[in-house]
C-alpha cells in the first residue's frame, strides 16, 4: 500500500473545513466547490484503500512514525475499510443535498455550518480507522461537539433539543472514558491491540467486568439504543435538514461499529461475560424491545421527520441484536445492515430535504399531491421504504434475511419475531405517507408551493434521489457476491 | 469497624471520585435549571480527571522530569517517579471538557434568548402555549 493514504482521506475534509471557513468569509461562492472536491476527493480515496486492504489484508499505519503501542495507530481492516467508505460516501452524497438547502435555510452562514460539517465527517472517519482506545474518545467527543453546533442551528426547538443531546452524550462519552480509565488501570496500555493481549489474563477480574459495561453503555447512548434514545427524534427532527441528512445516517451506525470494535477487537469472543448466555439473551430481549418500542412510537408520529427519526431507533435494535447473537449469520446481518441502514435512512433523509425545500413543510398531512408534483422525489421514497419493509430485491431484504438466519440459529424466536412485526409496521406507515401524497390536491391545496417555477426540487438535489434508488437496488443485486467478497472478511472470527 | 475505616481512608481519593461523579449525575439528571445540570456535567468530568489523576500517583513519588545523564546510566527508579501519562490524557480530556461547556453554554444562551426562561419545565410550557 502507498503508505500514507487512509491519513490523506482524513486530511482532505480537515484542510477543507479551514479553507472553506476562510475564504468563506470573503465570499460565499468559495463554499460549494471545497467542500465537494475534498468529498470527492477523500471519497476515491477510501475506495483504494478499501481494495488495497482486501488485496493485501490488514494494515496499520503509524501516525508520526511513533511505533504502536506509543504512538497511535490507525486500524485498517476489511471492517474498518469498509466503514470508510460507507463513511465517506454518505457524506459526500449528502452533501449534493446539504448545499441548497443550507443555502435557503440559513444565508449567509454557509461557511460557518460546511465548516462544522466537515470537521464532523472528518471526526468520523477518525472514528472508524483509529486503534488507540484514548483517540477513540478524542474523536468521539469532536463528532459529538460538531453535531452539537450544528443540531442547535436550526430553528425552533433546535437549540432545546441540541441541549439535551449534549446532557445524554457527555454522559456516553464520560462512560466510555471511565471504562478506558478502568482498562488502562489493568493493563497500562492504551492501544486496542496491546489492551486486547494483555486483557485474557485478567478476564476474571470483577474490574474487567465493569469496564466492558461502562463502555458498552457509553456506545449505547450514543447510538440511541431504545431506553437510552431519548435525546435523538427531537435532536434529528429540528436540526437544519443539511446537518440531520448527515448525521442521521452516519452517526447512529458508526456508533454500532464502535460497538463492534469494543466487543471484538479489545475484548474477545473466549471472554466469559461477553458469551454468557444469560448476558447475551439479556441484550437479545432489549434490543427486542427496542425494534417493537420504537416501531409503536413511530405509529404515532404526524411529523414524517419524526417518524423517520423513530423508525432510526428501530433499526438500531436491529443491529445491536444482530451482533449480540454472536454468531456468523447474525454478524454478517448486523454489518450488511449498517451498510444498508446508512444508504437507507440516507435516502429517507434526502427526500425530506427535498420536499422541505419545495413545500417547507415536513407534516405528513402536508404531504397531498405530491407524487403529481415530486415524481422522482416519491420514486426514491416508494424504493427507500420497500427496502427498509425488506421487498426483495432490495438491499434491507438481505441484511434483514441474515439477521433472521441469525436469530434462527441462535434461538432467538422473539428477535425473529420482533424483526417480522417491524417489517410489517414500517409497511404500514409507509403506506399512510403514499395514502396522503398520492391524494389528488386540487379540491384543497393544502401544500404551499414557494416557487412554481422550480420544476421539482434544488437541481443540485435531483442527482442523489436518482443515486440512491439506484444503490439500493444494485446492493440488493448483487448481495450474494458482496458479502461473500467483503462482509464475511469484515466479520470478526468467532 | 477498624476495616471498614481502613477502607475509606486507605482509597480515600477514590472515595471522592465516586461522590463526586454520583453528584454531578444527579444534577445532570434530576435538576431542572439547564445551568445546573452543566455544573453538574462539570463535577460529572471532573471526577473522572480524578480517577485518573490517582491512577497516576505514587507515595513519595517525585516529578516525572528526569536528569538525562541519569536516564542514559539507567539509573532512574520508574517506581520513584509518578506516571506521567494520565496527567497528559487528562490535558486533552480538560481540553474537551472546557469545549462542551462553551459549545453548552452558546446553547443555553439561545434557548434563553428564544424562551426567555433557562428553566426546563417553563420553556416546555412555553413551547405548548405557541
Amino acid at each position: 500500500m502507498n503508505h500514507n493514504l487512509p491519513v490523506l482521506v482524513l486530511a482532505f475534509p480537515l484542510l477543507a473545513a479551514f479553507a472553506v471557513n476562510l475564504l468563506g468569509k470573503i465570499s460565499k461562492k468559495h463554499v460549494a466547490p471545497w467542500t465537494l472536491a475534498s468529498l470527492i476527493l477523500s471519497a476515491g480515496t477510501s475506495l483504494w484503500v478499501l481494495k488495497d486492504v482486501l488485496q493485501n489484508g490488514k494494515f496499520s499505519y503509524t501516525v508520526g512514525g511513533w511505533m504502536a503501542p506509543y504512538g497511535i495507530e490507525l486500524v485498517l481492516d476489511p471492517l474498518s475499510a469498509l466503514m470508510l467508505v460507507m463513511v465517506s460516501w454518505v457524506a459526500l452524497i449528502a452533501t449534493f443535498s446539504a448545499l441548497p438547502s443550507i443555502k435557503k435555510e440559513m444565508p449567509g452562514r454557509e461557511h460557518l455550518f460546511f465548516s462544522l460539517y466537515l470537521i464532523l465527517i472528518c471526526g468520523m472517519m477518525g472514528l472508524v480507522i483509529t486503534g488507540d482506545a484514548f483517540n477513540l474518545y478524542v474523536l468521539l467527543e469532536i463528532t459529538s461537539i460538531t453535531t452539537y453546533g450544528l443540531i442547535a442551528m436550526g430553528k425552533g426547538r433546535a437549540p432545546l433539543s441540541s441541549f439535551n443531546y449534549i446532557i445524554m452524550g457527555t454522559i456516553g462519552a464520560c462512560f466510555y472514558l471511565l471504562g478506558v480509565g478502568y482498562l488502562y488501570l489493568l493493563t497500562g496500555t492504551l492501544n486496542m491491540a496491546d489492551i486486547a493481549s494483555r486483557l485474557p489474563a485478567l478476564y476474571e477480574s470483577p474490574t474487567v467486568a465493569t469496564a466492558f459495561c461502562f463502555l458498552i453503555v457509553g456506545v449505547w447512548i450514543k447510538m440511541a439504543f431504545f431506553p437510552l434514545h431519548g435525546w435523538l427524534p427531537n435532536a434529528y427532527t429540528y436540526a437544519p435538514k443539511g446537518a440531520s441528512v448527515l448525521v442521521a445516517p452516519l452517526m447512529t451506525k458508526v456508533s454500532v461499529f464502535l460497538m463492534i470494535r469494543i466487543m471484538f477487537s479489545i475484548y474477545s469472543p473466549e471472554y466469559d461475560f461477553l458469551m454468557h448466555l444469560g448476558i447475551k439473551n439479556l441484550v437479545v430481549w432489549a434490543a427486542t424491545i427496542a425494534i417493537v418500542g420504537a416501531s409503536l412510537i413511530a405509529l404515532t408520529q404526524k411529523d414524517f421527520l419524526k417518524m423517520l427519526s423513530y423508525i432510526v431507533v428501530a433499526e438500531v435494535g436491529y443491529m445491536v441484536g444482530g451482533v449480540w447473537l454472536a454468531n456468523q449469520e447474525g454478524l454478517t446481518g448486523a454489518i450488511f445492515h449498517i451498510l444498508n441502514d446508512s444508504l437507507m435512512t440516507l435516502c429517507f433523509f434526502l427526500v425530506a430535504s427535498a420536499i422541505a425545500y419545495r413545500t417547507g413543510s415536513s407534516r405528513i398531512a402536508d404531504f397531498r399531491g405530491l407524487f403529481q408534483k415530486m415524481p422522482l422525489t416519491m420514486l426514491a421514497l416508494s424504493v427507500g421504504a420497500l427496502s427498509v419493509v425488506g421487498v426483495p430485491p432490495t438491499c434491507g431484504f438481505f441484511s434483514k434475511w441474515y439477521l433472521l438466519l441469525g436469530g434462527v440459529e441462535a434461538g432467538q424466536w422473539e428477535f425473529v419475531a420482533a424483526l417480522i412485526f417491524s417489517s410489517i409496521v414500517n409497511a404500514v406507515l409507509f403506506y399512510r405517507v403514499f395514502e396522503v401524497a398520492f391524494s389528488h390536491s386540487e379540491e384543497e391545496p393544502s401544500l404551499k408551493f414557494e416557487n412554481s417555477r422550480i420544476l421539482e426540487t434544488s437541481p443540485m438535489m435531483i442527482p442523489p434521489l436518482v443515486v440512491i434508488p439506484v444503490v439500493l437496488l444494485v446492493i440488493g443485486l448483487s448481495a450474494g457476491p458482496l458479502v461473500r467478497e467483503v462482509i464475511r472478511l469484515a466479520v470478526p472470527a468467532l | 469497624m477498624d476495616a471498614w475505616l481502613f477502607e475509606i481512608i486507605g482509597k480515600f481519593n477514590y472515595w471522592i471520585y465516586v461522590v463526586l461523579m454520583m453528584t454531578g449525575f444527579y444534577a445532570m439528571i434530576r435538576k431542572n435549571n439547564l445551568i445546573k445540570k452543566l455544573l453538574g456535567m462539570n463535577i460529572f468530568q471532573t471526577a473522572i480527571i480524578l480517577l485518573y489523576i490517582s491512577m497516576g500517583s505514587k507515595v513519595g513519588g517525585k516529578i516525572p522530569i528526569l536528569d538525562k545523564e541519569q536516564a542514559l546510566a539507567g539509573a532512574v527508579q520508574v517506581a520513584d517517579v509518578v506516571n506521567p501519562l494520565p496527567h497528559v490524557l487528562m490535558l486533552t480530556a480538560i481540553v474537551v471538557s472546557v469545549s462542551v461547556t462553551g459549545v453548552a453554554l452558546a446553547v443555553a444562551l439561545r434557548i434563553y434568548k428564544e424562551y426567555g426562561s433557562i428553566d426546563e419545565d417553563q420553556i416546555l410550557e412555553r413551547i405548548g402555549k405557541s
